[in-house]
């Protein structure tokens, strides 16, 4: 079975970190961080100009159907994909391996300065991702210690009414 | 594979809905889609044919509100249901946590319906799920139209693990929300078993 995506305060604030120092160097209009399932992680930039949820659902279908694409050719997979537009464009590209980076950019960057930065930020959240797959398997180990789970008091009521309206 | 973030205090689960082609998928988020106030939900994606048949996938986000402090999100997607769509199936199944089954109950589609159910059963397998422990939920579709196979009959047929079961107008909204509740709930369970 796959392992659920945990994260918790200290790597989501240094992931939005690397987004926000990521959105200065590269002049882009939008970051956003995405779990390939299609969940958004964490973002930076011009968030209130964009339908984020489906950005990332949206953003994780084209990413899956592109690796179905590279696997059909004999590929691995295509680790970047680029959108041009008229005026903005994107700039897809694959983070330790289980996350998406979508950068939003238009003319007042360029395709070569978003590569560059990407590359760099790139290594720094996967080391992030490292901590957290590490932290993540710690948790568990102490919940089945301790059985510490926020989520192991849930009880039929609580689900319910979520559906009581 | 539920997405828990501490930081913001949410959980986010993801729901398939599966089955033959035209049996009702789409119907069934139309219509949460509209029953569903417009603080609790996003856009509504789909991503269909000119002829209004599901191409890649149909996407609904839904804010169903909090749990022991957690915001819980789920995100509804449906599968292209005609067989040669196979590809885009597999992809959409990837980190599911839950799935809906729309059976189309019309006599003439009974082997579409095992034939769907065998398809989601392999699909699964290669994400390494295994369909008899995944949350999941059997839907009778179209239980309005005329030529249709009886409900205990169907449950022979298409439910293997006592799954809950229920009878749907999908259009009309019947059965809709009780679907997506029983599913929601295996998966909340699923969540507090860790």
């Amino acid at each position: 079975m796959v392992t659920d995506l945990v994260i918790y305060k200290e790597e989501y604030d240094r992931l939005e970190d690397v987004l926000r120092r990521l959105r200065a160097d590269s002049n882009a209009r939008a970051i956003f961080l995405i779990d390939k399932n299609g969940q958004q992680i964490a973002a930076s930039g011009e968030l209130d100009q964009f339908d984020t949820t489906s950005l990332a659902s949206l953003t994780a279908g084209n990413v899956a159907a592109t690796d179905g694409l590279a696997k059909l050719i004999g590929e691995r997979e295509f680790s970047v994909l680029f959108h041009e537009g008229k005026q903005d464009h994107i700039h897809i590209s694959i983070v330790g391996k289980r996350a998406i980076l979508l950068v939003i950019f238009d003319d007042r960057s360029s395709l070569g300065l978003v590569r560059l930065r990407v590359k760099r930020a790139s290594g720094d959240m996967e080391s992030i991702f490292d901590r957290m797959t590490s932290k993540a398997s710690e948790a568990l180990e102490d919940v089945s210690a301790s059985r510490s789970s926020p989520f192991s008091e849930i009880t039929d009521e609580d689900i319910d009414a979520l559906f009581s309206e | 594979m539920t997405f828990i973030n501490y930081a913001s205090k949410e959980i986010n689960c993801k729901i398939v809905y599966y089955g033959p082609g035209l049996g009702g998928k789409t119907s069934n988020l139309q219509y949460i889609y509209e029953k569903t106030s417009a603080d609790s939900k996003g856009k509504m994606i789909s991503l269909a044919t000119e002829a209004d048949r599901t191409l890649f996938f149909d996407f609904l986000p839904l804010d169903l509100g909090t749990v022991r402090g957690f915001t819980t999100r789920f995100h509804l997607y449906t599968v292209p249901g005609q067989v040669f769509y196979d590809a885009s199936r597999k992809l959409i199944l990837k980190g599911v946590d839950g799935v809906v089954f729309v059976a189309d109950s019309q006599v003439e589609r009974m082997d579409a319906n095992i034939e769907s159910i065998r398809n989601l059963q392999e699909n699964l397998e290669e994400h390494g799920f295994d369909l008899k422990q995944i949350p999941y939920a059997l839907q009778f579709n179209k239980r309005d139209l005329a030529n249709i196979v009886p409900s205990d009959q169907m449950y022979r047929t298409l439910n293997f693990k006592r799954e809950p079961t229920f009878e749907a107008v999908a259009t009309q909204g019947l059965g809709v929300f009780d679907t997506l509740r029983a599913v929601a709930k295996l998966i909340l369970k699923d969540l507090s078993r860790g």
